[in-house]
């Protein structure tokens, strides 16, 4: 275990919740939205090759962030659950969306004091990123819950569905646990307070309850992930793997 | 979809100190989500530093129909142009 492999953790997280969001590319309820989705999935993408970039470097043996990106297999991906969830719908989208920034946001405003100059670095440009993905995302979640009839029934769907996604954001694996002693990155289980408080905010004008946790879907950190994050991978490697090499 | 997210005009403003301009528009669903969507679709190359947003329906506009009457008159009155004095240096750009 080394501090590379919590950078690598969290920059999976990105990447992997950066392409979700980018599906929606083309494909998105309005042209407005069309634009605003891969928005936050270059930002949260640029976060990640940074984030790569620098645990390639750590470790040592000349991996660079196309490497680490497009040359591991599912088992080899440390990122959680919860961003790796299909799309489905408008909702799971959003919520999924807020779920992630609610979190990040405190976490790289703590991360400003990181030890780690580049992790300083991301942090001061990605916790503005995050403050923009909780206004957005947390705007649809309020829109959506306090709807129609269908907008609000969607979105008590999508927390059901999500809810048991939640609980690994605040775990830290042994590689988290090294580097948040070193000083290099927040502790998680600190930030619970903070994210309560922002998703019971957005709640009580959406309308919508959290369910009670009686159950908690781990293992991402493991490499245990769900059959969604293969069908990702294969879609996002498939140019990289079938031409190794390739320039443009 | 226009009777739940009606059209709002967009206007930027560049720099301190220059006006906002109008820059498009777009549909939603009210104010808030107006801002937020004039900005995913309009500022993404570092366009400026101030959004407003206004319904579009709150524009009363000049009626085309009156477009000679409204401006064709001025087209003769070259007198309302500030050309026949020379600007000092020191004033710079006017």
């Amino acid at each position: 275990m080394a501090v590379w492999e919590a950078l690598l953790e969290l920059a999976d997280d990105h990447l992997v919740l950066g392409h979700r969001i980018s599906e929606w590319c083309g494909h998105a309820p309005m042209l407005e939205e069309d634009l605003a989705m891969p928005n936050m999935g270059l930002d949260l993408i640029g976060t990640a090759r940074t984030l790569y970039d620098h645990a390639g470097k750590l470790e040592g043996k000349g991996r660079s962030e196309d490497d680490l990106a497009y040359l591991r297999d599912e088992r080899e991906y440390r990122n959680c659950l919860l961003v790796e969830r299909p799309n489905e719908d408008f909702a799971h989208t959003m919520l999924r969306q807020f779920y992630f920034a609610a979190f990040m946001r405190p976490y790289w405003l703590a991360a400003l004091n990181s030890a780690d100059a580049t992790v300083r670095g991301v942090a001061g440009k990605a916790e503005k990123e995050m403050a923009y993905h909780i206004r957005h995302a947390g705007e649809w979640v309020i829109r959506l819950g306090d709807g129609t009839e269908e907008s609000a029934a969607r979105m008590r769907d999508a927390v059901e569905a999500l809810h048991i996604y939640v609980d690994e954001l605040f775990d830290s694996s042994d590689a988290a646990r090294m580097a948040e002693a070193a000083g290099v990155l927040p502790v998680r289980a600190d930030l619970r307070d903070t994210w309560e408080r922002t998703v019971s905010e957005v709640f009580a004008e959406a309308l919508l309850e959290q369910p009670k946790a009686a159950y908690a879907q781990r293992g991402g950190r493991e490499g245990i992930h769900n059959e969604a994050l293969g069908h990702l991978l294969a879609e996002m490697q498939v140019v990289h793997r079938a031409h190794p090499g390739a320039r443009w | 979809m226009t009777a739940t997210t009606p059209l709002w005009e967009v206007f930027i403003r560049p720099r301190n100190g220059l006006a906002h301009k109008h820059v498009g528009s777009l549909h939603a669903a009210d104010e808030v989500m107006a801002l937020q969507s004039a900005r995913d679709v309009y500022t993404r190359r570092g366009e400026g530093n101030s959004i407003w947003v206004v319904p579009s329906a709150a524009i009363t506009a000049s009626d085309p129909d009156q477009t000679a009457e409204n401006f064709e008159p001025t087209a003769d009155k070259i007198y309302r142009h500030p050309t026949f004095y020379d600007t000092p240096e020191d004033v710079g750009h006017m």
